[in-house]
């Protein structure tokens, strides 16, 4: 790209051509003449601007280790953090602690002659010690021999592993102690990869990655270009206000292709995640999001003079997508009232869609009404965002 | 080709108003004609109104009223010509540290059709050597450098500098002065604000001393100086005697122009100081009184500017 730039000087031309009458040129006896405009030929292209508005900002944010790390590491990180951490294992091993006293050994004894005896856990420990152990979460259940000789238990109806328990470990202690089943069931193990956490976890990061890297890249830096007074300089020059825009917003994409490629790569390859969508599919999908995110961030940094100011702005725009918009979890969880509200944000749409396509390999035609919201939210911000822009 | 007073002046505005919020009035009615290859500059202390002016003429600033035509061209019709025309560096510009000097000229010089040269640029301006350095490992003196390099690679025709050289180390300031000389002996056109009269006096061909918003005198920095009468001042302080602060008595004096305190101290615009020196010493030893302290030196335009103003160009 520099080379648009660089050429060799033409000095005999410029003696040559008249200047026109508009452009007062002034040639005083003593003076070398001013190189003439009209002698020179255009050098530079429509797109020039925009082509090295666009490989400024790259190198930029190539030369900030903090943007590689934020956009790329963190995500990875978190991702394998979070895989690991509720990666699903062979079965869930109840955790349970028996308080030590008569009756303790038999409760153990009856636990061990279980048929489920490979999914419980049981240590032997005080009351005082097994009180902390389940307080702590370490033990899902306390199990107290009582003096005659029954059990009682202690459990969390608050805690869905300690409600579990309660179920698994009376089944097993009746079984053992020689309960016949009235009734002849069966069960039959059906695990898709693809309904994991992680398979759920990486399409939401995707999407809150998307939305961050739009929301900081193009709000805070513009708000930075403009308290640096570079705003104002570029405004000086010739240089088109939409190729700038443009370029700030092809930067998001450039990063958001790189993104999609690492944490999906990232998926497959260390959680063996299945892409079912096609590739074109999940990129067009990133792209309206990065979008739409784009004009979100350029409404919110339209008029913000102080980069403090414009930090808590993002946080305010932010904040509730992150925690409604099922990035970590389902939105389903929330009350059927809020519902529609946590539908209609745009990162819900984003993740949806990125969920849909990913997971199940949803064509781009079946996620309509989600890309509607995002364009919807993305266009009108970019509207009202050029219409209160202050570039000085 | 010569020069063609017929010509529309390379800069040109009348009656030019800007109030802030309604209220502050930041430039009062300023009429300005700067001739095509003329270094002319806004001097004044701060807040005198020079950057409000200079960035209406850039173009940057909507005037409140007036007009602004720029080698005949005006800012409503003509903006993205103009652009093409104009070299601009602002007061205060941060470009992005992390890239290099040359990639920041190269992005400035990409957005005019017809821009020079990075390397000739930077060659010009003492860059060279710091072409691959990032920006924000540059001493003061070389970002304001590039600041004038991001404004020299458009190849304008007139190139606006706003307080060039505040900040600047001596050698940085006469670097930059030559810079300046340079493009004008090339038949640019150069309108600088300034609060340094040093700076003025040997770099502008003309000077306008702006003052709350108005023009309060103008001319070549030698028809400046000649307007106080006298290109000398005696400064000087007595102790007893009485009427020592009596200034007919001092305006009396043979050679004398004017008269004012300041700061404890008498100040005598003269033409003839050794005429004026000897009746001096006369009038202090008939008042009975003792002189404590005299100088004679050169006028400067700051000694203009406290004629005009009763106060100094870099007060509060």
């Amino acid at each position: 790209m520099p080379g648009l730039t660089r050429w060799a000087r033409d000095e005999n031309q410029m003696h040559t051509v008249k200047p026109t009458d508009a452009e007062a040129q002034v040639q005083g006896a003593n003076m070398e003449p001013m190189p003439l405009r009209s002698s020179r030929p255009r050098l530079n292209g429509r797109w020039a601007g925009y082509t090295h508005l666009l490989l400024a900002r790259m190198r930029e944010l190539k030369r900030e280790p903090e943007v590689i790390f934020w956009v790329f590491v963190f995500p990875l990180l978190l991702a394998l953090g979070l895989g690991i951490a509720f990666r699903n294992k062979p079965a869930d091993v109840a955790p349970v602690a028996v308080v030590s006293g008569p009756g303790a050994q038999h409760a153990l004894e009856l636990l061990q002659a279980s048929p489920h005896h490979g999914a419980i856990h049981a240590d032997m420990l005080t009351d005082e010690q097994a009180l902390k152990g389940f307080r702590l979460g370490m033990y899902a259940l306390v199990i107290e021999p009582k003096a005659d000789g029954s059990f009682q238990y202690r459990y969390d109806p608050a805690r869905p592993e300690s409600v579990l328990a309660l179920d698994q470990i009376d089944d097993a202690l009746q079984t053992a102690a020689g309960r016949r089943n009235a009734l002849a069931t069966s069960a039959k193990i059906s695990s898709e990869p693809g309904a994991r956490y992680i398979d759920f976890l990486i399409p939401g990061l995707l999407g809150m990655n998307v939305m961050n890297a739009a929301m900081w890249g193009i709000g805070f830096a513009l708000v930075e270009m403009r308290q640096r007074k570079l705003l104002k300089r570029y405004l000086a020059t010739p240089m088109r206000r939409s190729d700038f825009l443009l370029a700030l917003t092809s930067s998001r994409l450039v990063l958001m292709l790189v993104e999609v490629g690492l944490l999906l790569g990232f998926g497959v390859l260390v959680f063996r995640m299945r892409v079912l969508g096609s590739l074109a599919s999940i990129l067009l999908v990133g792209t309206v999001g990065a979008l739409s995110f784009a004009g979100i961030g350029l409404l919110t940094a339209c008029r913000a003079e102080k980069i403090e100011s414009v930090s808590g702005l993002i946080n305010l725009v932010m904040l509730p997508m992150w925690v409604f918009s099922g990035v970590f979890f389902s939105y389903e969880r929330f009350p059927a009232a809020v519902q529609p509200f946590i539908k209609a944000l745009p990162l819900t749409a984003l993740n949806d869609a990125l969920r849909a396509t990913i997971l199940e390999g949803a064509p781009i035609t079946a996620q309509g009404e989600r890309i509607l919201i995002m364009a919807i939210w993305g266009g009108i911000s970019f509207i009202l965002a050029l219409r209160w822009f202050r570039w000085v | 080709m010569g020069y063609d007073s017929l010509m529309a002046a390379a800069i040109e505005c009348r009656g030019l108003r800007k109030t802030y919020d309604g209220k502050v009035e930041a430039v009062r009615g300023l009429d300005l004609e700067i001739q095509a290859g003329e270094c002319f500059g806004l001097l004044g202390p701060n807040g005198a109104g020079k950057t409000t002016t200079i960035e209406i003429l850039e173009g940057l600033l909507a005037p409140t009223a007036g007009q602004v035509t720029l080698l005949g061209r005006t800012w409503q019709k003509h903006a993205r010509d103009l652009r093409e025309l104009l070299g601009i560096s602002l007061q205060e510009t941060r470009f992005s540290e992390k890239l290099s000097v040359r990639e920041t000229l190269d992005l400035f010089a990409s957005f005019y059709r017809q821009p020079r040269a990075a390397a000739e640029i930077m060659q010009e301006l003492e860059l060279t050597e710091k072409a691959d350095s990032w920006v924000g490992k540059l001493s003061g003196g070389q970002k304001q450098r590039l600041a004038v390099a991001t404004a020299l690679v458009g190849n304008p025709q007139i190139l606006f500098l706003d307080e060039p050289t505040t900040g600047l180390d001596p050698q940085s300031r006469r670097q930059l002065w030559e810079i300046v000389r340079g493009f004008q002996r090339r038949g640019g056109t150069v309108l600088l604000t300034t609060h340094y009269m040093d700076e003025a006096e040997r770099l502008c061909d003309r000077i306008a001393i702006v003052d709350h918003g108005q023009i309060i005198a103008q001319g070549t920095p030698a028809q400046l100086i000649a307007h106080i009468g006298g290109n000398h001042v005696v400064e000087f302080a007595t102790s007893g005697g009485d009427g020592a602060h009596n200034q007919e008595l001092w305006r009396m004096l043979p050679g004398v122009d004017s008269v004012h305190e300041d700061d404890g101290m008498l100040l005598l615009n003269v033409r003839e100081p050794h005429q004026t020196i000897p009746a001096l010493l006369a009038a202090v030893e008939n008042q009975g009184a003792q002189l404590v302290h005299l100088t004679t030196r050169q006028a400067s335009l700051e000694d203009v500017f406290v004629h005009l103003t009763g106060r100094h160009l870099r007060e509060d």
